[in-house]
């Protein structure tokens, strides 16, 4: 919500320089004041409105590399579990040696061969997702292809693609939706961690990641540029990890009944 | 049994040679190597010669071909930074992660499984929402804000600990615990809900009815088979931690693969990241498949079936 409503919260622009205010600390502070409520960084830059500005660049990046490797992973989970055979051990032999790379290094080598832009880092974040999907997918409709509505589906002549559509896939998203948001907070912290690293979307960009990088040069004289992104990072990840456990909670009929 | 474990094995060394391919195919993302290798302002001739001379200009098959003879022999080529084979190079550096991951895992699990098991037989009361709490909690803090956190308590503030380098005891502490965070989460939950399930078994049951004091029921009868998956989730979880210490090991410049790695990776050391993703991603499918044979060993049920 903050990162959409970016423009009207924000206090100044987020990549305005102002050597006079810079290292300025909080409002709490001695010396801090309400125009810079979360104080400025060694450029005189508001640590507040970069903080929200920060959130978009954040967001847009985690939810559509989620979303882009929720389909591409549940079509190739659905396609793997439903047709089986060699199709099936392609695509899950491809999932396992996805799985077997450290995703990080993965994606930072990539980044850092690919560039690092907004679209490289969906692309990369996706591929780093798109398995987890596969793999819950694939197993559900295993089970479902033998169920009778499948096999009726099937007896009245059916296509594949309609009964993989109509009848397969309503009965897989609930758990989606789940890994999806659970998916969302991984990729946040993520891409804060190849932003911090120096291969985030490039500055003048505000990012999370490279707030952070940025103020541990100044901890021991401005210690609350590297606290307040860090911060804003827990916070966005802890409340989308809470709508994740929420949503498993309610969508997963046996837990429920053992609560 | 046997079927099983040699199709693992089969499985295992497919997934290797698609961990050479990546590996290899990391060098042309960017197009042509002897464009990004020479200095700029290269002549026609001299890219001709670079070309001959790494052989890029054979069809992409026979190079990684040769890519993957050379690999098996240990060969991934010299750094093109450091002037030497970047194996070795890499080799030197495993000991420093292999300590780091180690006392992270081994912190993770003594943190967890006691924490696990107290908000198991404590469910619903303040021992179990504290617990679930720092779970949730650890599970989203991102850890590298984490390390510096502890930096400017431990080491600026309060001068306890080191702040990098490999030395001592001390030294290892916070980029451990850094790295430990985010399993331990994941750890306290999982020992949680299995405890959760065991603790309602009918064996758990029968104990009771024998009159077993009820510390001994647990951590006898309940916590030994509750610590069958624990064993997976850590083995499986191996890959996130190496991909942690990536980024622990350089904000603490913990002389490791990790740190090795990303310096590669910025000065486009193609040989060292090449050898570097390979490795680690190698040593990922050991671990995964030594974990599955394990899993034999320690649940006699999955023999049967």
């Amino acid at each position: 919500m903050a990162a959409l409503a970016a423009p009207l919260l924000a206090t100044t622009d987020p990549i305005d320089q102002d050597l006079t205010v810079a290292l300025k600390p909080p409002f709490w502070a001695e010396d801090g004041s309400l125009r810079h409520p979360l104080g400025t960084d060694h450029l005189g830059r508001d640590v507040y409105s970069r903080l929200i500005y920060g959130a978009q660049i954040s967001l847009t990046i985690s939810v559509l590399a989620a979303f882009l490797g929720a389909v591409v992973g549940v079509v190739a989970g659905l396609v793997a579990g439903y047709r089986g055979g060699r199709v099936d051990t392609i695509i899950m032999r491809l999932a396992d040696l996805n799985l077997a790379f450290p995703l990080i290094l993965l994606a930072l080598a990539v980044v850092a061969l690919l560039g690092a832009n907004l679209k490289n880092l969906v692309i990369v974040m996706a591929i780093t997702t798109w398995m987890i999907y596969a793999r819950v997918v694939r197993g559900l409709s295993l089970g479902l292809r033998e169920r009778e509505f499948v096999q009726a589906a099937r007896a009245l002549g059916a296509h594949d693609t309609r009964i993989i559509a109509r009848h397969v896939l309503p009965n897989v998203l609930a758990p989606v939706m789940v890994i999806w948001t659970l998916e969302v907070a991984r990729i946040i912290l993520m891409e804060s961690a190849l932003s911090f690293l120096g291969l985030g979307v490039p500055p003048p960009t505000p990012t999370w990641g490279r707030m952070l990088a940025e103020g541990r040069d100044y901890l021991t004289v401005a210690g609350w540029i590297a606290v307040f992104p860090g911060l804003a990072i827990l916070f966005t990840v802890l409340g989308i990890n809470f709508l994740g456990d929420g949503l498993r909670d309610l969508l997963d009929p046996r837990l429920r009944r053992q609560t | 049994m046997r079927a099983y474990i040699a199709g693992r094995l089969a499985t295992a060394v497919l997934v290797i040679l698609g961990v050479s391919v990546v590996s290899f195919f990391l060098t042309f993302l960017t197009g042509d190597p002897a464009e990004i290798m020479l200095p700029p302002g290269a002549t026609a001739t001299q890219i001709e010669k670079f070309r001959a001379e790494w052989g890029f200009d054979d069809p992409l098959f026979v190079q990684y071909w040769r890519f993957l003879k050379r690999a098996v022999h240990g060969d991934f080529g010299v750094s093109l930074r450091h002037g030497q084979q970047s194996l070795p190079l890499i080799a030197a550096r495993l000991p420093a992660t292999l300590q780091l991951t180690v006392t992270a895992m081994l912190l993770a699990i003594v943190l967890a499984v006691p924490l696990g098991v107290l908000a198991a037989t404590h469910r619903g009361g303040p021992v179990d929402l504290l617990a679930m709490g720092v779970a949730l909690v650890g599970q989203s803090v991102p850890n590298f804000w984490l390390a510096i956190m502890m930096i400017l308590l431990f080491a600026v503030s309060w001068g306890l600990l080191p702040t990098s380098g490999r030395g001592g005891v001390l030294h290892v502490v916070m980029p451990a615990a850094a790295i430990a965070i985010n399993l331990m989460a994941l750890l306290t939950r999982l020992v949680r809900s299995t405890m959760i399930e065991m603790l309602s078994e009918d064996y758990v049951r029968t104990a009771r009815a024998k009159g077993l004091r009820e510390l001994f029921v647990t951590s006898r009868h309940a916590l030994p088979n509750a610590l069958i998956p624990l064993v997976t989730v850590v083995g499986l979880q191996f890959g996130y931690i190496l991909g942690g210490a990536v980024v622990i090991e350089t904000i603490f410049t913990w002389p490791g693969v990790g740190l090795f790695t990303i310096q590669a990776i910025l000065n486009r050391d193609y040989p060292v990241v090449q050898a570097s993703v390979f490795i680690l991603a190698t040593a990922v499918v050991l671990i995964n498949l030594t974990v599955d044979l394990l899993y034999f060993w320690l649940d006699p049920r999955i023999r049967v079936t």
